[in-house]
């Protein structure tokens, strides 16, 4: 059993620290992550501003610029230690295997070059023996697919010609025409007005469907989560929290922060009754509290969660909760 | 006073007119907000919502002077304050005060709270030296800062803590109209909660009245008693929250209400995908300016510009459309949502 779900994963990331010297100290940004992507799944990572979401995106591709780096971890693709991989080898899995979009479209495109053009160039850069004509047309394809009206003749607009929900699907365009087998979105449809956001959320709901890419959405908006993840990793100040299927973590959560988190949301609350807010604020990744991060804001903190950092315990087969509330369930390594 | 609305908004346009070469020829005009009338009671909290570039932003801005008003009318307590100059427009920015998006840019950097929070007493002439410092301490205390915040600087604050220094500099004017634009917006949604709590609070202590700008249909619903719906510079439909949220009539309500993604990942999509990209507001085409994406559009829709009535039997909720949808005169009786409901039971 365990090698039959081996071979099907395809992301295994392992204790993954991140920091960051900086003038006053260092930043742990990321202290402990792990989690795991199976092939065609979409997993969830969710979280609130500056709790290593984008951090975590960023040191998958190798992405995180000096003098930060990553002190302690494994992150392995399709079995391959991504850490011990040269820039060489690196720079040719980017783009080609796992692929990024960024939240705001306009800013990843070159203002300079045609859309279509940037397309194909993907595809020049990855497989050599194309043609510029081959490239262009399979290009153009790949706008086709998307459900862009007129491919040929968006392809030969330039980006500020485009509005932001179809510069969106631009770079979904981009990113998918190499087929790689991981797609990391970053806050996709953040910038996008709601109607629009609609929009892409089908297309990635129907591109799921159709090819054969695995996603990891990294998103704080839990109702974006709730329609496209098979999956949720919930991260709270570097690390994760919880994580299960999405109808578990979402319809039955476990962990005191993501029970708060959902709380938070205006949503089906009669006007005349008071927001549940989680009282304080995230604390600070200078210094980050010894024991469980979130313990001084939490209702149910114990005098052993200040003292020790919760091990992940398993409350089903694939629903892991780092909190001592659950500590007479077996815990994982 | 006409009939006690604190501020009343008749037909008001706001055009922004775009030039073009040496001699700066008019070219086009954005014509941003398009004969928008609304009124709101003393105490009401009244939302705002549509999609960016529907003029909710700069109908807002109108209010407080900062935006070209081409026609229309603008009454605050009764008085016209369009184009105000002098004392009287130094007492209407006292009390109509306007809580930018994004505290991060809209607070001095290099000025402490309490000057930030204290400015508007002196430039008003109400309060200086230690009576200023009392009283900026007085409504630090309302939005739940301290006097250890107050001889900071605002990069030493969280995003939360900024959105209530910006909410006591606009109180400690003690004004009437608070115009929100969308306050909660840069904000994660656990601090997002705290301010609108906060937000509820005051209104109740103060009895101010808010008109509350968003395109987060889950806060307007939470914080409005009332709510307009915008699209391309034109209030689409209106009416009370609850109501219009149960049996929207405008075809553009329901598309937006579909389009919120629901928590409950076991939900059947119900979701109506809106076609096209949003039309922009320079020079648009005469007739319902929805009618080009809109799923029910006749031949009429692109022709004749319906106006904001009564269609069904609540007096408060009106649409501009040609074929709303009435909850009470469907065939089964019944509002869409629960025809749809019981749909999906049978």
């Amino acid at each position: 059993m365990k090698l039959g779900r081996e071979s099907d994963l395809l992301l295994e990331v392992e204790d993954l620290q991140v920091e960051f010297p900086t003038l006053r100290g260092t930043v742990h940004a990321l202290q402990g992550v792990t989690f795991q992507l199976r092939r065609r799944e979409t997993l969830g990572l969710a979280g609130e501003t500056g709790c290593g979401k984008s951090v975590t995106a960023l040191a998958i591709l190798r992405l995180i610029s000096p003098p930060g780096r990553i002190s302690r971890g494994r992150i392995r693709f399709e079995g391959r230690d991504l850490l011990a991989l040269s820039e060489t080898e690196m720079r040719e899995l980017r783009g080609s295997q796992i692929s990024m979009i960024l939240q705001e479209p306009k800013m990843a495109l070159n203002p300079v070059i045609r859309v279509g053009d940037q397309v194909a160039e993907t595809l020049l850069i990855h497989e050599r023996s194309l043609t510029r004509r081959t490239a262009t047309g399979r290009a153009v394809e790949m706008l086709a697919t998307l459900g862009i009206p007129d491919p040929p003749r968006i392809a030969r607009r330039y980006p500020h010609e485009l509005s932001g929900g179809m510069a969106q699907r631009i770079m979904i365009a981009m990113m998918l025409v190499t087929r790689p087998k991981l797609l990391i979105a970053d806050e996709p449809t953040s910038a996008l007005d709601v109607t629009i956001q609609a929009q892409i959320l089908e297309l990635m709901k129907a591109l799921k469907r159709e090819i054969d890419t695995a996603l990891l959405l990294i998103t704080h908006d839990l109702g974006v989560m709730a329609e496209t993840c098979d999956r949720v990793a919930v991260m709270y100040a570097g690390s994760v929290v919880e994580q299960g299927s999405v109808a578990t973590v979402l319809k039955r959560p476990q962990h005191p922060y993501t029970q708060g988190l959902l709380r938070t949301i205006p949503n089906d609350v009669a006007p005349d009754q008071p927001l549940y807010s989680i009282r304080g604020l995230v604390p600070s990744l200078l210094q980050p509290p010894t024991g469980c991060a979130f313990a001084p804001r939490c209702d149910r903190a114990m005098p052993v969660c200040v003292q020790a950092v919760p091990p992940r315990y398993a409350l089903g087969a694939d629903h892991h909760v780092a909190c001592f509330l659950h500590r007479d369930r077996p815990a994982v390594r | 006073m006409s009939n006690g609305a604190l501020l009343e908004i008749r037909a008001l346009t706001v055009h922004f007119v775009l030039r073009e070469g040496l001699l700066q020829r008019r070219r086009a005009a954005v014509q941003a907000v398009n004969g928008v009338s609304l009124e709101l009671a003393q105490g009401e909290v009244f939302g705002l919502v549509g999609e960016s570039g529907c003029g909710k932003t700069t109908l807002g801005r109108a209010v407080v002077g900062l935006a070209p008003v081409l026609s229309g009318e603008i009454r605050f307590a009764g008085e016209s304050i369009i184009g105000l100059t002098g004392r009287p427009a130094r007492e209407r920015a006292r009390r109509v005060q306007l809580i930018f998006q994004d505290p991060y840019s809209s607070l001095h950097p290099r000025k402490t709270v309490r000057d930030l929070v204290g400015v508007g007493l002196t430039l008003h002439g109400l309060a200086y030296g230690y009576e200023m410092d009392g009283r900026v301490l007085a409504v630090l205390e309302e939005v739940g800062l301290g006097l250890d915040h107050m001889y900071r600087y605002a990069h030493e604050f969280s995003g939360g803590q900024r959105q209530r220094i910006a909410l006591a500099r606009a109180l400690i004017l003690k004004p009437e109209l608070l115009i929100l634009d969308e306050p909660t917006s840069a904000l994660d949604v656990s601090v997002q909660a705290q301010i609108l709590n906060l937000l509820k609070e005051l209104r109740r202590e103060f009895g101010l009245t808010y008109l509350f700008i968003s395109h987060n249909l889950g806060v307007v619903r939470y914080m409005s008693q009332r709510i307009g719906v915008m699209y391309l510079g034109n209030i689409v439909e209106q009416g009370a929250t609850e109501p219009l949220f149960r049996a929207p009539q405008h075809p553009y309500t329901r598309i937006l209400l579909s389009a919120l993604p629901s928590l409950d990942p076991e939900a059947p999509s119900q979701r109506q995908v809106l076609t096209g990209e949003p039309p922009t507001p320079i020079d648009p085409p005469p007739g319902c300016p929805f009618a080009p994406r809109c799923p029910d559009a006749q031949a009429i829709c692109s022709q004749e510009t319906p106006v904001l009535r009564q269609h069904g039997s609540d007096r408060a909720h009106l649409c501009a459309c040609h074929f709303p949808r009435l909850a009470d005169a469907s065939r089964e009786g019944k509002g869409p949502n629960e025809s749809m409901t019981n749909r999906r039971l049978s």
